[in-house]
């Protein structure tokens, strides 16, 4: 939540946009109120603006990264100083046993939650200074969420479901409607538009969460576990979607998970353990890896 | 089985349209009652449950006025009659007397059954109060996931609490109306029985009994908009992991 400091008695105030006077000392805050706004609309810019013109190789950069959970009287840390670059088209798969703090990651970088200490940055802009409304506006446009429990809104059909964040996005109907149906299509749930989640398998839930998740054409598609409620064959094809994607599009995807189906797959691998980066593996050198793997055991 | 060419354009979202900076975020009221309503009759069973708090307040409240109106229309009819009885009897100076202290009677016992009346309606509106405040609580905390959901897809806070808000005063008037009847039917079928006769219909002042009615849903619909106000901002407000993280 944007706060801005009176000029004359330094008294915090929400904006709110209905206060315009100090309540403390009574003075006329309107002037720093539009710095404010302006200072946002500039931040708006930045992240509003088209990816085929910005040039930054890094679409998620996180500094220092660190969040502590309080827990009554003891201090849980979840993530420890994490460093890490994700560049933009990249198939990012982030790696740990459970309790590792792949999902407090990806909340941060999804802008879920708020870290404890540390910067998180997308489009190189820091999440931290973004007010509610701006956040909002990221998760709708810039960031396509998949998760484990592919959380559809129950009662809406599967064509809702996508439309949604449509709506959010402001689009008219029609236009929705047809985009809706056609990412639907392509996701394979062609006739299955007007189902509710319920009559809907696992797979083909996770493939409307999918197409919900492209619904505003986002730079990003974080999926926690999205393979974690499937079974083997269903998760292999959500996984291939996901590719597919990523291929075709050049869409980051940044996926927390434990499937080591998801290796085949990724550009790079971040593995976590205890809140930290224990090592960032490059497809590359994992191919050499395998490679070598079975000539190593034989002469051991 | 995929469309990649149609999967890049569509993932890319058309190169001519994301060059305008689209900054707007809206929940149009039109989206918004649909979505709510949907709720609210797709989880039929679910909501009548939530209801049944607001129904059985209201159904409380409504009882309360419909036997205080019959009570008074029946009285009113008795003292007609009594009155009456003294003109026929005009002249006769000991009718005139009983006839008094019946009336006295009557506005003694109207005086006692007003202070007991004004406690029943304070109680069921305790009733409804409790009852409403808890059904939305608990309409609201069992879908904190869905909201959580909702944020992650963009949703602004005012659009959680627009949504609940609709729903709450969907579920209100229905609860209301439907409790309001349960309370006036329960009510005037019970003096119908004590009476044996239906004729408590007729003795009733029936423009007090709608004028009552209407309040009684208008309070159903006003206590449970009141109710959900807080639990719908709380949730609004809460951080989109927070949200998906709980269970209930």
């Amino acid at each position: 939540m944007a706060t801005i400091k009176c000029p004359q008695c330094g008294e915090e105030i929400e904006t709110t946009g209905i206060v315009t006077v100090c309540p403390q000392c009574g003075t006329d805050l309107r002037e720093v109120m539009e710095e404010v706004g302006h200072a946002r609309a500039e931040r708006m810019k930045t992240i509003a603006r088209d990816d085929s013109v910005t040039t930054h190789e890094f679409i998620v950069r996180t500094r220092d990264l660190r969040k502590t959970y309080v827990m009554g009287e003891v201090e849980v840390p979840a993530l420890r100083d994490i460093d890490l670059d994700v560049r933009r088209g990249e198939y990012l798969s982030i790696m740990g046993p459970s309790g590792s703090g792949k999902s407090t990651l990806f909340n941060m970088i999804g802008g879920l939650d708020k870290p404890t200490a540390g910067r998180c940055f997308i489009e190189e802009v820091d999440m931290a200074q973004l007010d509610a409304f701006e956040l909002a506006w990221l998760r709708c446009r810039k960031i396509g969420y998949i998760f484990q429990t592919f959380n559809l809104i129950p009662v809406m059909t599967a064509l809702e479901n996508v439309t949604l964040p449509m709506i959010f996005a402001g689009m008219g109907t029609d236009e929705m409607m047809d985009r809706g149906r056609e990412l639907l299509e392509l996701v394979g749930l062609g006739d299955r538009f007007d189902h509710k989640p319920y009559e809907l398998s696992g797979g083909q839930q996770q493939r409307v969460a999918v197409a919900r998740a492209l619904a505003n054409a986002p730079a990003i598609v974080l999926a926690d576990e999205p393979t974690g409620n499937l079974d083997l064959q269903t998760g292999k094809e959500i996984i291939d979607l996901l590719k597919e994607l990523n291929e075709s599009s050049g869409v980051t995807v940044i996926s927390a998970t434990h499937d080591l189906k998801m290796i085949d797959v990724s550009d790079r691998i971040v593995h976590i353990r205890d809140g930290g980066v224990e090592r960032i593996e490059e497809r590359a050198d994992l191919k050499l890896e395998i490679g070598t793997l079975g000539s190593e055991h034989v002469e051991d | 089985m995929l469309d990649v060419k149609g999967l890049a354009r569509l993932a890319s979202g058309g190169a001519e349209e994301s060059i305008r900076i689209q900054k707007q975020m809206a929940l149009p009221w039109k989206d918004a009652f649909r979505i709510s309503v949907r709720n609210v009759t797709i989880r039929w069973g679910r909501a009548m449950i939530t209801a049944s708090g607001i129904i059985l307040g209201i159904a409380f409240l409504s009882s309360v006025w419909t036997g205080a109106v019959i009570q008074e229309g029946l009285e009113r009819s008795e003292l007609q009659q009594v009155r009456e009885l003294a003109e026929a009897t005009a002249g006769e100076g000991a009718g005139e007397e009983s006839a008094e202290a019946v009336l006295a009677a009557a506005r003694e016992r109207a005086a006692a059954r007003a202070s007991r009346q004004a406690w029943l309606v304070i109680m069921s509106l305790l009733v409804c109060g409790v009852g409403i405040t808890n059904a939305m609580l608990m309409s609201v905390t069992e879908r904190f996931q869905e909201i959580g959901t909702m944020k992650c897809l963009g949703a602004l806070d005012n659009f959680i609490v627009r949504l609940f808000l609709i729903e709450s005063a969907v579920l209100g008037v229905l609860g209301s109306v439907l409790g309001m009847l349960l309370g006036h039917l329960g009510m005037l079928g019970i003096f119908a029985i004590r009476e044996r006769s239906l004729s408590v219909a007729a003795k009733m002042d029936w423009g007090d009994m709608l004028t009552y009615l209407l309040i009684s849903v208008l309070i159903g619909t006003v206590l449970s908009l009141i109710a959900a106000i807080a639990p719908a901002v709380r949730a609004a407000r809460m951080r989109p992991a927070v949200a998906l993280q709980s269970e209930i």
